[in-house]
């Protein structure tokens, strides 16, 4: 598949054209919002730190803010995309597969039982969960002779979804005050979050971007399909482990800073093919790219629909996120 | 050996499968001493005999107050939620021929769920109830049922053909969507809303009351009935897409009626009981087991097996874990997702 941008040079320079839309979009996203901030006090805060309101809410609310938006909106994003490719399926994404409700019962486990609240030991609980959630999802989907189809991989992780949900539901009706504590985090947002929260997870993000960008070419050797993989020379199971490895660190990673966001890991990856085609060497950094602008451009607009007040960022893109879900459904062929 | 029994009287006819009055009977019993014996069991315990005797008034004065007053409408409402969505369970696998098909998973629960989640955040006052009759919960539920049902079958229609397929996908995009909007109604609402809305979600009759049992019941028999006489339609729909047509019978017509009356069931046992998951996928499966796919046959049984299931879900809920009370929806999909696994493991090779 070709997507609109077809020569390498072009490209290219769309990359960075996207990658300067991300600076335009961060610099609103730190400077918009209840308090308007000018690019004065923004630079002061940093140079001149004098203690005073507005310079405290840039060092300590807006660009925390902004850095979690840009990281977990890009590996969201590539999560979908890998995921997307190794189960040759266009409706692939984070939430289809268990990830976000598999992270969110490990999550709510841990503090209700356990009165886990470090953003390390979140960043763990999300990971196990998340890898837990996807394996099972995968595993039951890919049972049987015809393997992998899409609509045995949406249904085994509907269910599987149904069945941790109504789990996490189930542990916060017994125990109401953790509820109070965890229903924002489970809705997903990215409010209220300092640099702490994202340094522990940060590291594995790194790792997971730098892979998912040399991973790329193998990908699309088995995209061609698993006999002709092989005997091109691939040992296709350590490229799907990579690939699964990679979607844990990112997608879990993801959850355990903001909840399960919704949407990105589905929509960004079509919008990046619809621009670069189905090459994964280029799809994966278009893909992180557009899924740093969505989140920042979905963070903003969360702002202003109730203010003062604000909707988690989660149903924000929801919103935007489950009519495009329609469509994709309602394009594919199926009988 | 015949295996109907023809039954006429002037000006209709029908024939009666013996094995699915077996069945039928069986499960009917089975129905009736799990109801007994779920009375028995609680923080006071009784007999059998007692219980039974408490139920027509004949037991001691105390019995008969607990077992009256707070057992029997609970236990009741969960037999109708639960006949109520297994029918609906039933219906939608026939229209959509796919035996993993259930309310919850095409997002008719998640319809329901926000409307209701709404309706308690609207005319919330000062965070203790609500400023109009409860009585209208269940209308506000069934509004969001029957939307959300209609919106998943006409977007899942395409040129005019309706697949399955794409009616699963599109409610489960739905139900990820109404989710997250019924969470945030919880997040900016009320504060005690959070709290009741998640134990509702979850599903659960507890606090169940006389008004809301007859209300369920009535409203459970009405579309029981309409099921039963359109049961024939759905098994000539089940022949697939070509087949009912050149048999004459509109497909497309009978799927929409179908799925009207099956959001409706949903709708009815969400506004009194909340979200209890997967019923609606195993009791019909169950009872395909025991009296194959013929509807007439189906529809009674699976309702006898739903009731049974969430009665039993819901006696565990509240003996099991005591001083905790389990909600039922938490023990259903506790039983329901192992059997969707079982289920996707034996179609494995279809």
């Amino acid at each position: 598949m070709q997507g609109v941008i077809k020569k390498r040079f072009a490209k290219g320079t769309g990359l960075i054209i996207i990658a300067l839309f991300i600076i335009v979009c961060m610099i609103g996203s730190i400077a918009l919002g209840v308090t308007s901030i000018s690019i004065d006090t923004f630079i002061h805060a940093y140079t001149h730190f004098n203690g005073s309101n507005n310079q405290v809410i840039i060092r300590d609310e807006r660009v925390p803010r902004a850095l979690i938006a840009v990281c977990v909106g890009s590996s969201l994003a590539i999560a979908g995309a890998l995921m997307q490719g190794l189960t040759r399926n266009p409706l692939a994404s984070p939430e289809i597969l268990g990830v976000n409700s598999g992270a969110s019962l490990m999550i709510v486990t841990a503090v209700t039982l356990f009165g886990a609240s470090s953003p390390s030991a979140f960043t763990w609980l999300a990971f196990t969960g998340a890898a837990a959630g996807s394996i099972i999802v995968y595993l039951l989907g890919s049972l049987g002779r015809e393997g992998l189809t899409p609509i045995k991989l949406t249904l085994a992780g509907a269910a599987m979804a149904a069945l941790f949900s109504s789990l996490t539901q189930g542990l916060l009706t017994s125990n109401e005050q953790s509820l109070d504590a965890v229903i924002f985090w489970l809705v997903g947002s990215i409010q209220g979050k300092d640099l702490h929260n994202l340094s522990a997870v940060l590291p594995y993000f790194i790792i997971g971007w730098l892979l998912s960008l040399l991973i790329g070419s193998k990908i699309n050797t088995l995209m061609l399909g698993e006999n002709v993989a092989k005997s091109l020379g691939q040992n296709t199971f350590i490229v799907k482990l990579a690939t699964g490895i990679i979607i844990v660190l990112l997608a879990g990673g993801s959850v355990a800073i903001a909840g399960p966001i919704s949407f990105i890991g589905i929509v960004v990856p079509h919008a990046a093919r619809w621009m670069v085609g189905n090459d994964y060497r280029w799809l994966i950094p278009y893909s992180g790219m557009l899924g740093a602008v969505l989140l920042l451009l979905a963070d903003i607009l969360a702002r202003y629909v109730i203010m003062p007040s604000e909707v988690p960022v989660g149903v924000a893109t929801a919103v935007i996120g489950t009519p495009s879900f329609i469509y994709l459904a309602r394009k594919g062929d199926f009988k | 050996m015949k295996h109907n029994i023809a039954f006429r009287v002037k000006g209709m006819s029908f024939l009666i499968n013996k094995k699915g009055l077996y069945v039928f009977s069986a499960a009917l019993i089975i129905l009736i001493a799990v109801i007994i014996a779920s009375t028995a069991l609680g923080d006071m315990n009784m007999s059998m005999i007692e219980a039974a005797k408490s139920i027509f008034g004949g037991g001691t004065s105390l019995h008969n107050l607990v077992v009256r007053s707070f057992r029997l409408p609970r236990i009741l409402l969960a037999a109708f939620a639960g006949m109520a969505l297994a029918v609906s369970g039933a219906i939608l696998q026939g229209i959509v021929r796919n035996p993993l098909a259930s309310p919850d998973i095409i997002g008719i629960t998640g319809g329901a769920s926000f409307t209701t989640v709404c309706f308690l955040a609207l005319f919330n006052i000062n965070d203790k109830g609500v400023s109009i009759s409860i009585a209208w919960l269940p209308l506000a539920s069934f509004a969001g049922a029957i939307l959300s049902g209609l919106l998943v079958y006409f977007l899942a229609h395409k040129k005019s053909i309706l697949s399955p397929f794409r009616l699963v996908l599109i409610g489960i995009g739905l139900s990820a969507g109404t989710e997250a909007l019924t969470k945030f109604v919880m997040l900016i609402g009320p504060v005690y809303l959070a709290s009741k809305a998640n134990t509702w979600m979850t599903g659960s009759v507890n606090g169940a009351s006389w008004p809301q049992v007859t209300a369920l019941a009535i409203w459970f028999t009405v579309f029981f009935i309409i099921t039963f006489i359109l049961a024939r339609r759905l098994n000539i729909l089940e022949l697939g897409e070509a087949v009912p047509v050149s048999l004459g019978s509109s497909s497309n017509k009978d799927k929409k009626i179908l799925l009207i009356i099956s959001a409706a069931l949903t709708g009815g046992a969400v506004a009194f009981a909340g979200g209890i998951g997967f019923v609606g996928l195993m009791a019909p499966h169950m009872a395909r087991k025991l009296v194959g796919s013929a509807y007439g046959a189906l529809i009674p049984v699976s309702a006898l097996i739903g009731g049974i299931l969430v009665i039993i879900s819901d006696t565990i809920g509240r003996t099991v874990f005591l001083p905790l009370e389990v909600p039922a929806g938490v023990l259903t999909s506790a039983i329901g997702a192992p059997y969707f696994v079982y289920l996707l493991y034996k179609s494995r090779n279809h």
